[in-house]
């Protein structure tokens, strides 16, 4: 920050700070940023790092249950990234964190007490090795359609971590699909499993992309965030580039989408679908989704037990 | 030499009674590994000792493929499908990491999960450094592959071990106690079982005196620095895993790591 822009008033700030933004300019962890900035990117970056953290759990089920020594070893991969993009996000919104003097500790604490969110979809449970598959390929495949919708964010350190975490999604959502596509060409029984899986996962797939406005669920940070450059596509942009992505991919591995409404209108040029139910959505993400408390308590637990850990490191 | 030459048949038994060895033993220790995935005391732990999982999965993965290759089956089968009498790894790393199960409140203890690994890394470093020199040059040649990952194994325990033991008393004391469970069950990892005498004539590893005076050479000078004394004996307290005898946790985990492949052993997954 130079001399000259201390002396500048708060508004004659933000406006050099939209102007910035607007001309494409990234802000950096040390440069001035209007309050709601800040609290918006916080919210974000802290929520989607915790649930690159919690969204390992679900996964980690089936790391030891993995069935071959390949997808062992793939999926033991792809989960170490997902801490590392947890871990690399936590970093980033420490520094955001800095000026209200609060940590890392602060952060595991508001997500013991349920005050920092996670993603809808891993909240849900995982009940086959198909599931495994799922999380990789259509999860992570919704993931990347979000994320790179921030590649380009004004904020610098959010969207140059962003860029690396992209470049590996794309490997778990090939891992993903392997999976997919060994159990769609296998037995009946793998066929059934898979089939079972999709279904069970449509609708927090719908979910995951969030309502398509505030009036669905009377609340949506998606317009503070478009204000300030950090997305630029609205939930249901994002819903529908998903739709296009991935349902013919769906369909021609033989698979059925538990939506007999599902089609493209030509006319509209967008998919209609059946929505999924939007309060569910808001009890999920509150904590009262099937496997919440349980994922939470696994954290709990190894943060209880882990206490002399930290004690013994922090002398 | 010819393929049924009794000598020939001699070497081939004990270079396949060494892998087995070998691979049962990284199997299962990075099976239990893979189990503190996402309970580590950080996050920055969990990258880290995910990735040193991921390549003793991949070191696993080598001596069950040289197995494949003498005839013993597929590598998958051999991992997955045997039973707990054929398993040749040490009861050190089939020892559960702690009370609870990995997805019901584990309550699991990283002083014991700081010390095995560390003294089992070491140990495991030892053995390869004597592999490099092997008599049968596919495992020479894949104890070269595996040494250079292991460096960063055993930097990273033996930090956390010096660290542990000169902090906090109540870290000083569990992790002591974690060092004698483990001490208690270290010779069944030098143990070469029952084809000890073949192992070591036909030059395909040194003997489990040697490997063991050379594990107390590495290891006293660090002991010393934290002021722990090196006890004159170890132990096999739940027998030799070497000769098929194990404990209850061997089972449960091969229940665990083949749940999904025992569905159909036959299928492609
Ligand atoms: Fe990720
Ligand atoms: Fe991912």
């Amino acid at each position: 920050m130079s001399v000259l822009e201390k002396g500048l008033s708060e508004e004659e700030q933000l406006s050099k700070f939209m102007a910035k933004i607007e001309a494409g300019e990234k802000i950096e962890a040390d440069d001035w940023m209007p309050e709601d900035y800040r609290t918006a990117l916080i919210k974000l970056i802290s929520m989607h790092g915790i649930s690159e953290i919690m969204g390992a759990l679900p996964e980690k089920e089936w790391v030891p249950k993995a069935p071959s020594l390949k997808r062992k070893l793939g999926i033991m991969a792809k989960v170490q990234d997902e801490m590392g993009h947890g871990q690399m996000l936590l970093r980033v919104t420490e520094d955001l964190l800095k000026p209200y003097g609060k940590t890392r500790e602060d952060l595991m604490q508001d997500l013991f007490k349920g005050d920092l969110k996670f993603h809808n979809v891993f909240h849900m449970a995982t009940k086959s090795w198909a599931d495994a598959g799922m999380v990789g390929w259509l999860v992570d495949g919704a993931a990347i359609i979000t994320q790179t919708n921030m590649l380009n964010a004004s904020y610098g350190p959010y969207a140059r971590a962003l860029k690396r975490i992209c470049s590996e999604e794309v490997f778990h959502a090939q891992h993903g699909e392997a999976i997919i596509m060994a159990l769609t060409e296998g037995t009946v029984e793998q066929k059934l499993m898979i089939q079972e899986c999709l279904n069970r996962w449509w609708d927090s797939l719908l979910m995951f992309f969030g309502p398509a406005s505030k009036q669905t669920t009377g609340s949506s940070k998606q317009d503070i965030t478009m204000k300030y450059r950090i997305r630029t596509k609205t939930n249901e942009e994002l819903r529908q580039i998903f739709f296009t992505k991935y349902i013919p991919r769906i369909l021609s591995l033989g698979l059925t989408i538990p939506d007999e409404t599902i089609h493209f209108d030509q006319e509209k040029q967008e998919w209609i679908y059946q929505q999924p139910d939007w309060n569910e959505f808001k009890e999920i993400i509150k904590g009262n989704g099937p496997k919440s408390q349980e994922r939470l308590d696994l954290r709990r637990t190894s943060y209880e037990t882990n206490k002399w850990v930290r004690d013994a490191l922090a002398k | 030499m010819t393929e049924n030459d009794p000598i020939n048949q001699d070497y081939q038994k004990a270079v396949i009674e060494l892998l087995y060895q070998l691979a049962d033993d990284d199997f299962i220790h990075a099976f239990r590994g893979s189990e503190w995935l996402g309970l580590a005391p950080h996050i920055e732990e969990d990258v880290a000792f995910s990735s040193i999982s991921q390549d003793t999965m991949g070191h696993t993965a080598m001596f069950y493929r040289l197995l494949e290759e003498l005839g013993e089956g597929s590598a998958d089968h051999l991992a997955q499908g045997r039973s707990s009498i054929e398993r040749k790894n040490c009861v050190l790393v089939e020892l559960v990491n702690g009370p609870g199960n990995y997805m019901e409140k584990p309550r699991y203890d990283w002083a014991f999960a700081v010390v095995r690994n560390y003294f089992y890394t070491q140990a495991k470093a030892i053995k390869i450094q004597s592999l490099k020199n092997s008599s049968y040059k596919p495992l020479s040649d894949a104890a070269v592959k595996v040494k250079m990952e292991l460096y960063f194994h055993l930097l990273h325990w033996k930090t956390w071990f010096t660290q542990l033991m000169t902090s906090t008393d109540e870290a000083r004391k569990r992790m002591e106690e974690a060092t004698e469970r483990v001490f208690a069950e270290l010779d069944g990892v030098f143990s070469q079982g029952s084809y000890r005498v073949k192992i070591v004539d036909f030059g395909l590893i040194e003997d489990e005196t040697i490997l063991r005076k050379l594990w107390i050479q590495e290891l006293s000078p660090i002991f010393q620095s934290i002021n722990l004394t090196m006890p004159e004996s170890f132990g096999m307290k739940h027998g030799n895993g070497r000769d098929g005898e194990h404990t209850g946790d061997l089972e449960q985990a091969i229940q665990t790591l083949s749940e999904v492949y025992r569905l159909n052993p036959a299928a492609a997954w």
